[in-house]
């Protein structure tokens, strides 16, 4: 499976939309809170990831939590001195192929956060690994609500 | 013939051995094992990826193996406990008896969720969070604020009326009985009654709150009440399917049994 470019990505408009449109009660929940940490977080990660287009990153504050997200290859970029080892260590060890260029990194105050996408392009993450969310964005906000203060700590698979 | 019966029909014997049993896995560390082997298949089931667990044909006769484990680790603590089940569908409300301080406790509290009353509730100190996914160590509920109405009847018997057991892509997309009862698509089940009672139920790690068992079972039950109505529809996919566990494959962990042979519920218990 090819990956999008980020063009793509960007021109992706109706299934923007439309994904924007069934996002927004939760993407957009306690908007007074959120603080974008920059100039370009606040409205790049909230292109949903409809169909497989890899949703943008994106790095603010939400309810005094610093949530940040990018695409697991992207090199370089925003968060370039981070890499995601640390979320790839929580995968089956050594997993690779198709999932390769797939996966997004989540992150919750520098921890990792588990997330994954489902077939039609939705995603859930391991603290709320039941129901769908349209971008990894709409996911790390319900995890900080959830999460109510707590940190993040490695996941123990046995 | 062990019996399986509705939890609402346990007598007070039934609930005490049951609640007892449980605790004493807990203490002896056997009970984490299986939050711990849950944990790892929720992360490794994936929609383009191996799954085997969760997301795939295999997550009703992976689960009826899990909790076939799990019981026989509750019996050799007490050999007359059977795992009774949730029927979500009748017992919706949090003043079930399911919830009573003599069975699974009560609703988490306001603020912070955390279970103040019954066997599990962290004053008891006997229910620590071992295997977790963040830093609180109590057992949490939030009993019908992820959502807000557990799946009615009707929609179950909507489900039960699927005649095709699974369908490709053998995952999160597909159509059929068993994506349509994981929740995945359709009017949502079994996901939705995880997302109801909140707490570690939402995670990866929903073990740990000893729900999990009494709703994986009334799930397994529909499944024998699926096979009643539909006689003639066998497990899918029959073989030679990427990824995914076809019905002479063994399934991971335990890499000696098939599908097949979680079949037939009726080798093992029966349903009341």
């Amino acid at each position: 499976m090819s990956r999008p470019t980020r063009r793509q990505v960007l021109h992706g408009s109706a299934a923007a939309l439309a994904g924007a449109a069934l996002a927004a009660p939760v993407a957009f929940a306690d908007t007074a809170a959120a603080h974008p940490a920059d100039g370009h977080g606040q409205a790049a990660g909230d292109e949903p990831s409809g169909g497989h287009e890899m949703p943008m990153p994106f790095d603010e504050m939400y309810q005094g939590r610093h949530i940040e997200g990018w695409p697991a290859d992207e090199e370089g970029g925003q968060n370039g001195g981070h890499h995601s080892s640390g979320s790839h260590a929580e995968h089956r060890a050594g997993q690779a192929g198709p999932h390769d260029g797939m996966d997004f990194v989540v992150r919750i105050d520098n921890n990792d956060l588990h997330v994954m996408r489902n077939a039609d392009g939705s995603w859930i993450s391991l603290v709320n690994h039941y129901e769908t969310f349209t971008t990894p964005r709409a996911l790390a906000r319900a995890a900080v609500r959830e999460l109510q203060g707590a940190d993040l700590v490695p996941v123990v698979t046995g | 013939m062990a019996v399986r019966k509705n939890q609402a029909d346990l007598t007070a014997t039934e609930k005490r051995n049951f609640v007892d049993a449980v605790l004493e896995l807990k203490r002896s560390g056997r009970y984490d094992e299986f939050i711990s082997t849950h944990n790892a298949f929720i992360i490794g089931d994936t929609d383009d990826g191996e799954r085997t667990g969760h997301r795939s044909p295999s997550f009703l006769p992976w689960h009826r193996r899990f909790l076939l484990q799990f019981e026989q680790a509750l019996q050799s603590i007490t050999p007359s406990v059977m795992l009774p089940y949730w029927d979500w569908t009748a017992d919706r409300t949090p003043s079930s008896s399911l919830w009573a301080d003599d069975f699974l406790g009560g609703d988490g509290r306001s603020g912070d969720g955390r279970v103040t009353s019954g066997p599990f509730a962290f004053g008891s100190g006997k229910w620590p969070m071992n295997i977790r996914v963040d830093g609180r160590t109590f057992l949490r509920r939030s009993l019908g604020t992820g959502v807000r109405e557990l799946p009615t009847r009707a929609e179950v018997d909507r489900v039960l009326a699927m005649s095709v057991y699974d369908a490709a892509p053998w995952n999160s997309s597909s159509d059929g009985f068993r994506n349509n009862i994981e929740g995945w698509r359709g009017p949502n089940l079994h996901n939705r009654v995880h997302v109801w009672v909140g707490g570690q139920m939402t995670t990866g790690a929903s073990p740990n709150d000893p729900v999990f068992w009494l709703h994986h079972c009334f799930i397994d039950k529909l499944w024998a009440d699926w096979q009643r109505m539909h006689p003639k529809s066998g497990y899918l996919p029959t073989g030679d399917t990427p990824d995914v566990v076809d019905l002479h494959d063994t399934m991971k962990p335990w890499n000696d049994v098939t599908p097949a042979d979680m079949l037939d519920h009726t080798k093992f218990y029966t349903y009341v």
